[in-house]
């Protein structure tokens, strides 16, 4: 678990998290990025620039 | 023979990412993420980065264009080609290979002018559709429904700064029945499709569009891979309009979306691009 830096709340992922893989803040639903899974770090996801997409 | 070592360059881990390493890693294939923030290609000398294939899930365009053209430099097969990523990120490449390839398109011109574009958007006949060339996810996409509202959009456009959107890529709008059809191809076969509906003229998912599933007919089949085959073929994602007179491509993706896709058609998307992956490493192999 670690805090949404966005919101401060608490923020659960799976086990089987991975680097850079992106959750969504239960509480107040910012993209946030895993930068660590041990110890659990998080970061606000960049926001969507003008290339970004499919 | 030993299985290759797959590269999957990214920005981050999507559901989609996930997906696919996780299909990899059941299959015991070894991979190798690939972070678009922090590699460094040194482009005197070809590194061994020790991947045999790339599979490109980069969510910027630029940043997958780049690297596409430098392994396809140093001669690691990649999925998708840089010409594929080229083709595919521009919409005015793409409608011309579809023009050239006589895959059934939407009308479209291009000016490059506020002036000239005005005048496009009257020959074709409101509504038309205004677009950036290089952009996804439905974004800045315009319905412009007069003469006026032409005015104020291409104003807009005018000011927007970057020079792409001084390219003016004007398109007649065709009234979807409240939903496109996104299809998915890999190689020669349409994997699955879905229709995508919405109350709102944008379908996308990432818009809010609802995805159901679409059968993948022989005629829609035909259509995609012809568009697939159009930009060079691959693993893409091809957007169908259901127009008055059939069915019309209108765009084409090539680092597809595909996580409202899997529950919804029963098809193991990721799986299929796997394998496609390692049959592409195979063939450089030999």
């Amino acid at each position: 678990m670690a805090k949404c830096p966005e919101c401060d709340a608490d923020v659960k992922v799976g086990v089987d998290a991975v680097k850079g893989e992106i959750v969504a803040c239960p509480d107040c639903g910012a993209e946030l990025e895993v930068t660590e899974t041990r110890p659990l770090a998080l970061a606000l996801a960049p926001e969507a620039e003008e290339d970004w997409g499919e | 023979m030993s299985s290759p070592t797959v590269g999957v360059l990214l920005s981050r881990v999507r559901v989609e990412e996930k997906l696919l390493l996780e299909e990899l890693e059941s299959r015991h294939v070894p991979a190798k993420v690939l972070d678009d923030r922090e590699i460094v290609f040194e482009l005197e000398r070809k590194p061994d980065i020790g991947v045999d294939v790339v599979l490109e899930r980069c969510i910027q365009h630029s940043r997958a264009l780049y690297a596409l053209w430098i392994f396809g430099i140093w001669g690691i097969p990649t999925v998708n080609s840089f010409e594929v990523a080229d083709i595919c990120g521009n919409k005015l490449l793409t409608t011309m290979r579809l023009i050239r390839d006589g895959v059934p398109s939407p009308r479209t011109r291009v000016a490059f002018t506020p002036e000239s574009a005005l005048v496009a958007a009257e020959e074709l006949g409101y509504p038309v559709v205004m677009k950036p060339l290089v952009g996804s996810w439905g974004r800045l996409i315009s319905k412009v429904n007069d003469r006026e509202a032409a005015e104020a959009i291409l104003e807009h456009k005018d000011v927007l700064g970057t020079y792409m959107h001084s390219i003016y890529y004007v398109q007649e709008y065709i009234a979807k029945p409240g939903r496109d059809i996104r299809a998915f191809v890999v190689g020669d076969e349409t994997i699955a499709a879905i229709y995508r509906y919405s109350d709102h003229w944008i379908t996308n998912t990432a818009r809010g569009g609802k995805a159901t599933k679409c059968v993948v007919t022989p005629e829609l089949n035909e259509l995609c891979v012809r568009a697939a085959r159009a930009v060079g073929g691959g693993v893409v994602a091809i957007d169908v309009l259901e127009g008055a007179e059939g069915l019309l491509v209108n765009e084409v993706n090539y680092t597809m979306e595909f996580r409202n896709s899997i529950d919804t058609t029963g098809v193991n998307i990721p799986a299929k691009m796997v394998d496609y992956v390692l049959s592409v490493a195979s063939v450089a192999a030999r």
